[in-house]
């Protein structure tokens, strides 16, 4: 039997005890749940001015050789091939039944070099699918695994990106999707304008060693001098409960190893028209997708759910209707800027239509509900 | 914030402050920072009779909904209506304006297998 592996802290661990963080331990890493009083205070904070999250645990891979382009191209869900330099595409990585092993952000930052973000919790399992691909297909790819030496972090809200440019005048010309690299002193430093969130904003890995240089620099030169208000550290509380209010699907939650792709509201990132003549390489889960689409699309989708009560739905609930447990909810929680109990579940085509009235059996009381547009949360441009 | 010596505790990480016969419920800090923010809060209505162990009603929060215990049997006489509209005083005055609920006990020796707060800070 392995030992089980001592918990990881990130490379940001001093700066969350100085800003008294209270620390859970996710994936394995000891990680900050919030810093300031409550959750709620730090999701508005990043709605309406901006926030820091430490996101170190998420796992980076690097890929570089002839073949790389070629190896994500094969497992990959979107369409790899046709990305350009300095570009990012978020994508699936399936299994061979086109149920999802991961939902990764592929960064290329040349002809034959790629940086995928992966999730924490699926780092290992994702470098040994990477391994076994490139030994199945004798792929000619070196991976090194970069999530210990480096450092991540995510800046997220409507005033992250003109605060940024108190110190870059390049950074706020970035399109949505695109990153640099910028050499600072002796550190490579990437930018990258994405986000969980749902807010304007960027990613940025750095070097693990300069992490806390970094920081003070930063802390010191967006804010402003007379408060320390415009961006304030954010913990994976609040960035939960943004995500869920953006419609974005979580691991674990939304996704899962025995939940087709296709159930999971992200089709457009998945393009059943790869061939090898255009594309060199078809995607692993791809036939077996490709059926399923043909035979009636999947069983269940995902849908947004409006609750009709204060109370959170929670992963696992049964979804009713006329009295039938038909699906099942994914997440759920109290939305901070709408006011009202949002979720996410699993319901059967037939119900998936916009206004369709469901209850949720949550024990002890049923809640009603109805079907939603998701996201629930749009920011304004 | 430290524990006020006012009142005993449980197991659970309820407090419960003895005025008579009357007996305030709430929950300790440490039980509301496992909780993070507190969303929502359904306690059992007045004139509910509970044993002692028995659930006394809910409080979800951003991570989970808490089945809240009674270590003591008797009456609840008041729940803490204000937490409908405002259910984060539990959070952020768990000792004082985030009380749950009185119960009027019938046995004051139940009240002998909860703590005093040292205890009870020893056990943390």
């Amino acid at each position: 039997m392995p030992t089980q592996a001592a918990i990881k802290q990130s490379p940001l661990h001093k700066y969350h005890e100085e800003y008294n963080a209270q620390m859970v331990e996710y994936a394995g890493w000891e990680m900050p749940i919030k810093y300031a009083t409550s959750i709620k205070e730090e999701h508005i904070q990043t709605r309406t001015s901006g926030s820091l999250f430490d996101v170190s645990h998420m796992g980076r891979l690097s890929f570089k050789g002839k073949d790389a382009s070629r190896l994500l191209e094969h497992v990959c869900s979107r369409k790899i091939g046709s990305m350009q330099e300095g570009q990012c595409r978020y994508s699936l990585i399936c299994n061979a039944a086109g149920g999802v092993l991961d939902d990764v952000i592929v960064n290329r930052m040349g002809e034959s070099e790629f940086l995928v973000v992966v999730n924490a919790a699926n780092r290992e399992k994702i470098v040994a699918h990477m391994e076994s691909v490139i030994a199945d297909r004798g792929f000619d790819v070196r991976m090194e695994d970069r999530t210990l030496k480096t450092a991540m972090i995510a800046m997220q809200g409507p005033k992250v990106m003109e605060l940024i440019g108190k110190i870059s005048s390049e950074i706020p010309q970035l399109k949505r999707y695109r990153f640099l690299v910028k050499n600072m002193m002796i550190m490579k430093i990437m930018v990258a304008r994405t986000g969980y969130t749902g807010e304007d904003g960027v990613e940025v890995i750095l070097p693990a060693s300069a992490i806390g240089m970094a920081m003070k620099m930063m802390m010191k030169e967006l804010n402003s001098e007379q408060d320390q208000e415009d961006i304030k550290p954010c913990g994976l509380g609040a960035r939960d409960t943004l995500r869920l209010e953006a419609g974005m699907p979580l691991y674990g939650h939304e996704l899962g190893e025995d939940i087709c792709a296709l159930s999971c509201g992200v089709d457009f990132v998945i393009a059943l028209d790869k061939s090898v003549e255009n594309q060199g390489e078809t995607f692993i889960g791809q036939e077996a997708l490709i059926a399923i689409r043909d035979n009636g699309g999947p069983e269940v989708k995902l849908v947004g759910l409006e609750i009709d009560s204060k109370r959170t739905a929670r992963q696992g609930m049964p979804i009713m209707v006329d009295g039938q447990a038909v699906g099942t909810i994914s997440s759920g929680c109290a939305s901070p800027t709408l006011n009202t109990s949002i979720a996410m579940g699993f319901v059967p085509q037939a119900n998936t239509e916009l206004g369709t009235k469901v209850q949720i059996d949550a024990g002890r009381t049923q809640l009603d509900a109805t079907v939603v547009e998701m996201p629930f949360y749009k920011r304004s441009k | 914030m430290s524990t006020p010596t006012d009142r005993v505790y449980s197991e659970s990480h309820e407090w419960l402050k003895v005025d008579g016969e009357i007996i305030t419920i709430g929950l300790t800090t440490f039980a509301v920072d496992q909780l993070t923010d507190v969303t929502f809060v359904e306690m059992q209505p007045d004139g509910t009779m509970v044993d002692p162990g028995d659930s006394v009603g809910e409080v979800e929060s951003v991570k989970t909904t808490s089945d809240i215990y009674s270590p003591v049997g008797g009456e609840i006489i008041e729940v803490n209506d204000a937490l409908g509209e405002n259910p984060e005083m539990v959070n952020s005055d768990p000792y004082g304006d985030g009380w749950l609920v009185k119960i009027r006990i019938e046995d004051q020796g139940t009240l002998g297998n909860c703590m005093d707060a040292e205890a009870y800070d020893a056990t943390l």
